[in-house]
């Protein structure tokens, strides 16, 4: 087992079909469509059930059943049921992703100070401006911990999209393994480690961007150094 | 004038918070709603601006039913500040205190503008502006909190506990501003507290609450402490009442002797006391402004049992001796 496959430069050419550049794209396509379904569901729901107290055993059981159905397992009902194609994946990964950003909302609403929520309301604030105003900035460091860490595990997750014909990472893993090309599986391992802990850190950048310096402590610790 | 009418709160599960509550807090003062926990007073409070609806009866704002007015619209002209000051953490002080303007509509610009001046009606500086509410201590985090109460200048402001997260000093320093304050602008207030103190210092009237959401008595400060209603009230307002009354009578009736009948009494060359030949350190002095209390505590704590009134210049103008002060208090009394 070597590094070969990995730095042939061969294989990092633009346009070549199986290439590293075609395969990361049609890997952080799937992750990303399942990312974007995920949070389609996820968060509203998450949104209404902190808002408002009501449901909560949904987002702890959904939360819960999801985390332990496997991905693998699911894909392979899904292909029997619908066939091979791109919706078996996205529902897939889908899956994956949905429990940790459902909890995550919920959590982090949970979390929000009631006193600063009844302050909120005293001042006149409507229902739906409570929750865009105050709850969701103030649950925003939490519901981005549970968006990062779904974005990891599908981008780990996203190579069984090979497993039903489908392109991506995962290809190098199954060719190399039908073929017993190790160097090939390795070159695969690593991309996909390398590609999850850039994104990661890309999110990182994100949070600081979107979370309030005021609630992150950033500026606050910078400030009392300075007095 | 907020207007009680006969209200009635009673909680899912049969607990009754208030209980058939009538009472008119005055237009312009600071009605102070006191008692022990449990006692309704905060429900109370509450059902001014629609936090909390009653079971049965009705509040009123200058004659005009709450419960017939929208929510959001009745709770943005009135001011509401809690304990702990409730402040957004993810706003800075400057958007915190812009918050009810916004919502009525100003620009951010304008609402910002005159934010910066609350600030500093509140005495913050305008370094304040840009900081987060973390990076505040509990008193100021409090002035932020009164600053976005006044913001759209409400005519009624509601107060929760609002000095209770701090220490005694500080809690002592906001009280003096914010009696300021309430002098200059001369709002209408609801303030609940669980402290007596506080209520017979800052409040015009005080509303005592017992528990099960029954008004004990409501009247001044003064009367509560003179004439309390009952063993409850009395009980209540602490064993020291009697002197602590003594804080709104004026020393300006209290008949002085003249400075003359105290050879003993050391002045300088202006007519300013400095000591007693016989005993030394004055102690301190008074003037007409001050209150008996203080005058009967100089009497005690002076070495010769006298207390020196001064005018404005400083100079001494009469003496009081103890126990004419006390002759003076038994007056008072009948």
């Amino acid at each position: 087992m070597n590094f070969s496959y990995l730095f042939d430069p061969e294989h990092w050419e633009l346009g070549v079909p199986g290439g590293f550049p075609q395969l990361i794209l049609s890997h952080l396509g799937y992750s990303a469509l399942g990312l974007l379904l995920g949070v389609i569901i996820a968060l509203p729901v998450g949104l209404y059930i902190g808002h408002t107290g009501r449901g909560s055993f949904l987002a702890i059981n959904a939360g819960n059943a999801g985390r332990s159905l496997p991905t693998l397992g699911l894909l392979m009902l899904m292909v029997t049921l619908l066939g091979l194609g791109l919706l078996p994946v996205l529902i897939a990964l889908t899956v994956l992703v949905v429990p940790p950003i459902l909890t995550s909302t919920y959590a982090g609403m949970r979390a929000v100070d009631h006193g600063v929520v009844d302050a909120a309301k005293g001042m006149g604030m409507r229902p739906l401006q409570v929750l865009f105003r105050v709850e969701f900035p103030m649950a925003l460091p939490v519901i981005m911990g549970g968006f990062r860490s779904a974005a990891l595990q599908v981008i780990a997750t996203a190579t069984v999209a090979a497993s039903v014909g489908l392109g991506g990472l995962g290809r190098l893993l199954i060719d190399g393994l039908a073929v017993n090309d190790y160097s090939r599986v390795l070159a695969g391992a690593v991309v996909v480690a390398v590609l999850a802990v850039a994104l990661d850190l890309i999110l990182a950048l994100v949070q600081r961007w979107v979370v309030s310096p005021g609630l992150s402590g950033r500026r606050v610790r910078r400030a009392t150094a300075a007095t | 004038m907020i207007t009680f009418d006969d209200v009635v709160k009673v909680y899912p599960g049969g607990s009754t918070a208030v209980d058939h509550l009538t009472v008119e807090l005055p237009t312009g003062k600071l009605t102070a709603l006191v008692g022990p926990s449990g006692c309704g007073k905060t429900t109370s409070l509450r059902m001014i601006n629609r936090m909390v609806n009653p079971t049965s009866g009705r509040v009123l704002i200058d004659g005009q039913d709450v419960s017939q007015q929208d929510e959001a619209k009745l709770r943005r002209g009135i001011g509401y500040v809690i304990q702990s000051a409730g402040l957004f953490p993810h706003r800075t002080v400057l958007d915190n205190v812009a918050t009810v303007p916004v919502l009525v509509g100003k620009t951010r610009r304008e609402a910002r503008t005159a934010a910066l001046e609350l600030l500093d009606r509140v005495g913050l500086s305008p370094e304040f502006a840009k900081r987060y509410p973390a990076q505040l201590s509990g008193g100021q985090q409090q002035r932020v909190g009164v600053a976005r109460a006044l913001a759209a200048d409400p005519p009624i402001m509601l107060m929760d506990e609002p000095f209770s997260a701090v220490d005694p000093v500080v809690r002592g320093q906001l009280h003096a501003e914010f009696l300021r304050l309430q002098n200059d602008l001369g709002k209408t207030i609801a303030m609940v507290t669980h402290d007596i103190d506080e209520a017979i210092k800052l409040g015009d009237k005080v509303a005592v609450f017992r528990q099960g959401g029954i008004l004990a008595q409501f009247g001044t400060p003064q009367e509560l402490l003179e004439k309390p209603a009952d063993d409850f009230v009395a009980e209540f307002v602490g064993r020291d009442r009697g002197l602590r009354s003594l804080s709104f009578d004026s020393a300006a009736s209290l008949p002085v002797q003249p400075v003359s009948s105290q050879p003993d009494l050391e002045l300088d060359d202006a007519g300013r006391p400095v000591r007693w030949r016989s005993a030394g350190d004055l102690g301190g002095v008074f003037t007409a402004s001050d209150s008996l209390r203080v005058v009967t505590d100089l009497a005690i704590s002076s070495p010769v049992g006298i207390a020196v009134r001064v005018d404005e210049q400083g100079k001494a103008d009469g003496v009081v001796r103890h126990h004419d002060l006390v002759d003076h208090l038994l007056e008072r009394r009948r």
